[in-house]
């Protein structure tokens, strides 16, 4: 037992080897790994999916309607929290966690460590934090902290958890029983690590009170933008690039069922990735009080970063390589595929949009929303339901999904959903800037602020609906879930072909 | 024939690492060249920009860069450009009566402009951002001025505001005009008189009858001293005219009795504390504009 624990054991010693063949040979009695908790994150991302894309369909409804902002409680500016929140932190966060409690086990060859409480402890505690998170935006709480909103004693819950999902992560890390560690786990304890650290500084804050709600920020001034900005970037780097390649790499390979393209190109992407990503923050405050010389060296580590992010599309798509035919049958391969088109698309857009004289344009417009939703939708969304529908039969022992037909309906209803999104956003965004920047002859600007949201309606509505079809798609993947789950199995001709016309 | 060739590509492809988790293997592919290049490339591209831009921070101070460029500085640059192309203009106006630039043609299209800018600036919030105005905020298209409609009015009207005694002393306020059923001068019947007799003086929306007669008599004894006998309005006491169908926080009959119950006291800041007299005079020139104002 003592063994198991020990990082420095060898692995190769008698009796681990007596345990690696008992393992691999004997069909024990109770599962070998723990897979319940995998299912509770999976249902509960699928949950906070629909939630979180719901209240984004209305706050995009309020903006180009703004009578919908009938009650304080359901106000854009509380909504939209809500909605940040549930897409990034709850959908995400429960897709992270889940995935990479699946993960860690399978490629290390272990049971999680303080199974079955400490696991179970990280699943309510993260739904908790999801519950109060959500509930004090709609009371009016918040620290004003771009996807930081929590006050200070949601933070200090989240900390507890966020330590317990550490331990167990790291705890199962120690304890593998293979010789390396995969480079999926390496981008999860990246992504655990930072965005802990992350989450600690940026929150830094006094409560006015113990028993009230409000609390200030440690910080004042331009070093709270940069600090809160540091923060926001990271927690794209981290939480959303860095943890969902984890699941790239585990996922597709699966998928394709061929070896990562790379592993040289894994490691070189991977630590100039971690690297670079830290420093890219002050981007976000090019033309601010921020000093020229720190705005500078965030624009200088965006561009650098455009290779190393390209480095995971890279190993993704060539593990298809020989492949490639599979993706006209496999609709969940789509999902994993198409998804690194748009990481490839936004990460190659993020750091064109960092540069100053295209931030001069692009900042405070939709251009940045639409930016940010390829990443969201493209990448992250649809990454995650790929490896949704690849677990669902695995976790609960089903020969396949209930209906393949239905996830490839699913594909498709996404990708119209993104485009209509993200090409309203380009659009509004570009127009929007260059009508706020317009002059005359004389040097005197064309338009009134007011004039510019006149003309934004129209793409408003736009991305209001790109929202709700991929929506609709997210529900036709719940209902697939359910239903698979029930052990329902849709009669239909597989994908690719077609029923004889004889 | 392409699927064999791919499969031949794969069989080419470099071993493997020799690991396996869970059945993944891993490739040890080399890094693509061209990724490799362009990694460097944007390397090579952020020293140059980092020699060039102010980038490195010392203890008290940064390197200021060769280009010698600020983000100040630049703003000074495009500031100073505006204000260059103005000036000629600028250094005109300041001596000139709104209306001599009215007279002097390449003036006053200079006027329009920037008269433009500053309504979509300072005026559009409440007047709309094409000058149509709002319920409570006068509609700047059409020929009916509360306040006067020559420019040297409006002149007046931007510089002091309404009712902002509190900003500027020269502000025009004559009073709020009454309560007449919050301060019991009128019960609820009359004032729907009233309410109707309005009504047939803006010629659009009743025909006379008995209640109209009686509206009649109360409008002459309490509103016509501010209105005018045929509700013609009074500038000099900011009373809106009442017989044509301009109304300034619309003329049914329920919003109608809620102006005459609550009285209604509309207010405009005085723009002289924010504006200059030269922004003022080209503000006036293009509100006078859009509707022709009055001579």
């Amino acid at each position: 037992m003592l063994a198991r624990v020990n990082p420095f054991h060898n692995k190769y010693n008698h009796q681990n080897l007596e345990e690696r063949v008992d393992l691999m040979t004997t069909a024990s009695p109770t599962p070998k790994y723990n897979e319940g908790i995998v299912k509770l994150f999976t249902i509960a991302a699928i949950f906070w999916g629909i939630v979180g894309f719901l209240a984004g369909c209305f706050i995009a409804l309020q903006l180009a309607f703004p009578a919908l902002n009938f009650h304080e409680f359901i106000n854009f500016g509380r909504l939209r929290p809500v909605h940040t929140s549930a897409v990034i932190f709850a959908f995400g966060g429960c897709v992270l966690l889940g995935t990479s409690f699946y993960v860690v086990q399978r490629t290390c060859r272990a049971r999680l460590f303080g199974d079955p409480w400490l696991p179970m402890f990280v699943f309510i505690g993260y739904q908790i934090f999801i519950v109060m998170a959500a509930l004090s935006y709609l009371l009016g709480y918040t620290q004003g902290r771009e996807y930081a909103e929590p006050e200070w004693f949601v933070d200090l819950w989240i900390t507890i958890v966020w330590v317990a999902y550490l331990l167990v992560f790291l705890g199962t890390l120690i304890k593998r029983k293979e010789p390396h560690i995969y480079v999926a786990n390496w981008f999860y304890l990246a992504f655990i690590v930072t965005v802990a650290i992350l989450h600690l500084v940026n929150n830094l804050a006094i409560p006015v009170s113990l028993t009230g709600a409000k609390s200030y920020s440690l910080f004042a001034g331009v070093q709270d933008a940069l600090t809160q900005w540091w923060y926001a970037h990271n927690a794209v780097g981290f939480f959303l690039t860095a943890g969902f390649l984890a699941i790239m790499y585990y996922f597709i390979p699966k998928q394709v069922n061929r070896p990562v393209y790379s592993y040289r190109l894994s490691i070189v992407h991977f630590w100039a990735l971690i690297f670079i990503y830290i420093w890219a923050g002050p981007h976000h405050l090019h033309y601010t009080a921020l000093p020229d010389w720190a705005q500078t060296l965030g624009m200088v580590f965006s561009i650098m970063l455009w290779m190393p992010s390209w480095g995971g599309m890279i190993n993704g798509i060539m593990t298809l390589s020989g492949a490639w035919d599979k993706l006209r049958t496999d609709p969940i391969l789509r999902f994993l595929v198409v998804s690194l088109s748009f990481y490839g698309m936004s990460t190659f857009e993020g750091p064109l949009m960092s540069i100053k004289t295209v931030n001069a344009l692009s900042h405070y417009t939709d251009w940045t929303i639409g930016h940010v939703h390829s990443g969201a939708l493209g990448w992250v969304a649809m990454i995650s339901f790929g490896a949704i529908y690849y677990l669902v039969p695995k976790l609960w022992k089903r020969e396949r999904l209930y209906s393949i037909r239905m996830v490839n309906q699913h594909f498709w209803l996404s990708n119209i959903g993104i485009i209509l999104y993200i090409c309203a956003m380009w659009v509004s965004g570009i127009m929007q800037g260059l009508m706020w920047r317009a002059y005359n002859e004389y040097g005197f600007l064309t338009y009134s602020f007011a004039e510019t949201v006149e003309q934004m309606h129209p793409y408003y509505i736009i991305r209001a609906i790109g929202g709700l079809v991929f929506t609709i798609g997210a529900f036709m993947m719940a209902y697939n879930v359910w239903r698979t789950i029930k052990g329902d199995l849709k009669e239909e001709l597989p994908l690719g072909t077609r029923k004889a016309t004889v | 024939m392409a699927k064999n060739t791919r499969q031949k590509e794969n069989q080419t492809q470099t071993e493997t690492t020799g690991h396996e988790w869970d059945g993944i293997e891993e490739y040890n592919n080399p890094l693509p060249l061209w990724w490799l290049w362009v990694f460097a490339a944007t390397v090579v591209f952020s020293i140059g920009y980092v020699i060039y831009f102010p980038a490195i921070p010392f203890l008290n101070s940064f390197s200021k860069g060769i280009g010698e460029w600020s983000q100040y500085k630049q703003l000074d640059d495009i500031m100073q450009k505006a204000e260059q192309a103005k000036a000629p203009f600028e250094n005109k106006i300041v001596h000139l009566s709104a209306q001599q630039i009215k007279n002097t043609p390449d003036l006053h299209q200079y006027a329009l402009e920037s008269g433009k800018a500053t309504f979509a600036l300072h005026c559009s919030q409440c007047h709309g951002a094409g000058g149509g105005g709002a319920k409570g905020y006068p509609n700047l298209l059409d020929d009916e001025w509360i306040w006067g409609g020559r420019l040297e009015d409006i002149v007046y009207t931007i510089t002091h505001g309404i009712r902002s005694a509190h900003e500027d002393e020269n502000s025009r306020d004559m009073g709020p005009m009454m309560a007449y059923g919050d301060e019991e001068i009128l019960d609820k019947a009359q004032i729907k008189d009233v309410a109707h007799y309005l009504q047939t003086l803006s010629k659009k929306y009743l025909k006379p009858n008995e209640s109209t007669e009686r509206g009649k008599v109360i409008y002459a004894e309490n509103c016509a001293s501010c209105h005018g006998e045929q509700g013609s309005g009074s500038q000099e006491l900011g009373a809106p005219s009442l017989n044509n169908a301009i109304w300034l926080y619309a003329g049914d009959t329920k919003t109608i009795i809620e102006t005459i119950t609550h009285g209604r006291a509309g207010q405009m800041p005085a723009f002289g504390q924010k504006l200059s007299e030269n922004d003022i005079k080209k503000l006036s020139l293009y509100i006078h504009s859009l509707s022709g104002g009055e001579q």
